[in-house]
């Protein structure tokens, strides 16, 4: 499926771009996590602490776990510090 | 009844006229760019268009049911933001203070780690340095 996928703060950083779009058969977060960080160092990098990413799906908050099938837009991003 | 994301200034008495009529009681809170460290010129807000008026009008609705507010109001800003600069503001109204104290103490708190934005920090050098969350944060939304 295609899917828009975004990063913002670090993240967005060591990716070197704000926004991609994919073409992906995962059917969870972890699921492209994984297919995102096999694509060269830089995504690896971006995605080489779990801990210090969050996600939203389709603008939601997300788990790792939460599953994509419908989703047609996924952001990594970390910590929020808003306020 | 409403959450706002922008880079202009806000001004807080213009945000207060005609807000909350009726109301017994009326809480503001507004946070404002601090230099800890004596060596900051400026903070840089990151945020995800989209997302983030979702996640505020939603945080201000739950405040709005919770706390039986009357009114309330997000207004959040993003860019660059010099020390001193006002960052954001809540405003929440109900018939008496204690409910209109702990939705703006609620709001913040869900502001802080569960809206998207991100902060980073801009020194005098023109170093920038994203500021990590903190735990304290993350922990006093467990109060709610």
């Amino acid at each position: 499926m295609t899917l828009d996928v975004l990063y913002f703060a670090w993240l967005r950083e060591r990716i070197g771009q704000p926004r991609e779009r994919i073409e992906t058969a995962a059917t969870t977060v972890r699921d492209l996590i994984a297919d995102l960080a096999a694509r060269d160092d830089w995504h690896a990098a971006a995605f080489a602490d779990l801990a210090a990413v969050r996600c939203a799906v389709d603008q939601q908050l997300a788990d790792l776990d939460s599953p994509i099938a419908d989703a047609r837009e996924v952001a990594f991003f970390p910590p929020m510090t808003g306020g | 009844m409403s959450a706002r994301v922008h880079s202009a200034p806000f001004d807080l008495a213009a945000e207060l006229a005609g807000f909350g009529a009726g109301a017994g009681a009326i809480v503001t809170f507004t946070g404002i760019v601090r230099d800890d460290t004596g060596a900051m010129a400026a903070l840089e807000i990151e945020h995800y268009p989209g997302m983030t008026e979702r996640a505020l009008s939603d945080y201000g609705r739950q405040a709005a049911e919770r706390f039986a507010l009357t009114d309330w109001r997000i207004v959040h800003r993003h860019g660059r933001l010099p020390v001193g600069e006002p960052i954001m503001m809540v405003a929440t109204a109900a018939r008496h203070r204690h409910a209109a104290f702990q939705a703006a103490d609620y709001l913040m708190d869900w502001l802080k780690s569960r809206a998207p934005f991100w902060k980073r920090e801009i020194g005098r050098d023109g170093a920038a340095r994203w500021v990590d969350a903190k735990a304290s944060d993350e922990d006093a939304l467990s109060r709610w």
